[in-house]
């Protein structure tokens, strides 16, 4: 096994543990963490076996068997980030959801008061 | 009065005026004020709602005009409308220009003749008002609304009102910002066209 090997193992055992207590501790929701799992595993595979890398490279007609690595790479963090835009753009309509519904709530309370008052 | 999260004295204001308020806690942007105004008449039972900017543009005499419209029964949203008529002010040329684009292009999506589409000046009766109350575009609502009660089936009409110019503060949109704009509810609009009318 090559010291980039080991290196890369390492790397990504150490992330996936930090991951996996995170959501052990609650502090990463389980719908959330799905994704980096599931790159997890795979970065964990490609570190594993290097011939498949080179395999898959050769068959989709990559010369350089680590830019297949970027490649995946990229798309991966693509999706995370478009993922985060939907997870922001449902979060801020909940959020503005609520903010509407202090506001209201609010109103009745100080017209019950100044009609008790 | 919606107070979108102001941070001056206007809620006091509004409030020793003796009107009933509403105060968000945070900065929600204009739709979604305008969408709290809607969920507060829906709660209360009211038979419609009539919208005014802030900013003194919209002279309140005029509010009889669009009721009076919308309780002849032609219309279920009426918008007060700056160039139906001659007088009063009419904004800036590239301003113009921008709400002529504006009209052509909703006209062209949905087959609706408006005037003046940035209008915030309307009356909605109370089967439109439920319906924005559970949804309602956000940002640069005006529009894409527009577009989007029409495609719903709903009758709009627009009324002739003399606007004044703003009495205080400036507009949300800058010169940079107005092909922002331009861009953002273009975009606001084809895709209120793609989505299914019955949202």
């Amino acid at each position: 096994m090559a010291a980039i090997q080991l290196l890369a193992l390492l790397g990504t055992l150490s992330l996936l543990l930090f991951v996996v207590e995170a959501i052990r501790r609650g502090r990463l929701k389980e719908r959330y963490a799905l994704l980096w799992l599931g790159a997890f595993a795979v970065l964990l595979l490609l570190s594993l076996a290097r011939p498949w890398v080179d395999w898959l490279a050769l068959v989709l007609g990559i010369r350089y068997g680590t830019s297949l690595i970027f490649l995946m790479a990229f798309f991966f963090l693509l999706l995370i980030v478009l993922h985060y835009s939907l997870v922001i753009s449902e979060q801020s309509e909940v959020t503005k959801r609520l903010a509407q519904r202090l506001a209201l709530l609010e109103a009745e309370i100080e017209e019950l008061r100044c009609g008790r008052g | 009065m919606v107070d979108d999260g102001s941070s001056d004295a206007t809620a006091l204001e509004a409030k020793e005026a003796g009107a009933l308020l509403v105060r968000h806690p945070v900065n929600l942007g204009v739709g979604a004020a305008e969408q709290t105004g809607y969920l507060f008449a829906l709660e209360r039972g009211y038979e419609a709602v009539v919208r005014l900017d802030a900013d003194g543009q919209h002279p309140p005499a005029a509010v009889s005009t669009l009721l009076a419209e919308l309780e002849s029964g032609r219309a279920d949203v009426v918008v007060g409308s700056r160039f139906l008529e001659a007088g009063g002010f009419r904004s800036s040329l590239p301003r113009r220009l921008g709400i002529k684009y504006l009209c052509w292009i909703i006209e062209l999506l949905c087959g609706l003749k408006v005037t003046d589409p940035t209008s915030g000046m309307r009356a909605v009766n109370r089967r439109v008002l439920s319906l924005l109350a559970r949804a309602q575009p956000e940002d640069y609502p005006e529009p894409e609304s527009l577009l989007w009660l029409h495609r719903k089936g709903f009758r709009i009409r627009e009324v002739a009102v003399r606007m004044a110019e703003r009495a205080g503060g400036s507009s949300s949109i800058g010169s940079l910002g107005s092909l922002y704009y331009l861009v953002k509810v273009t975009l606001a609009l084809v895709m209120a066209t793609l989505r299914r009318a019955g949202r």
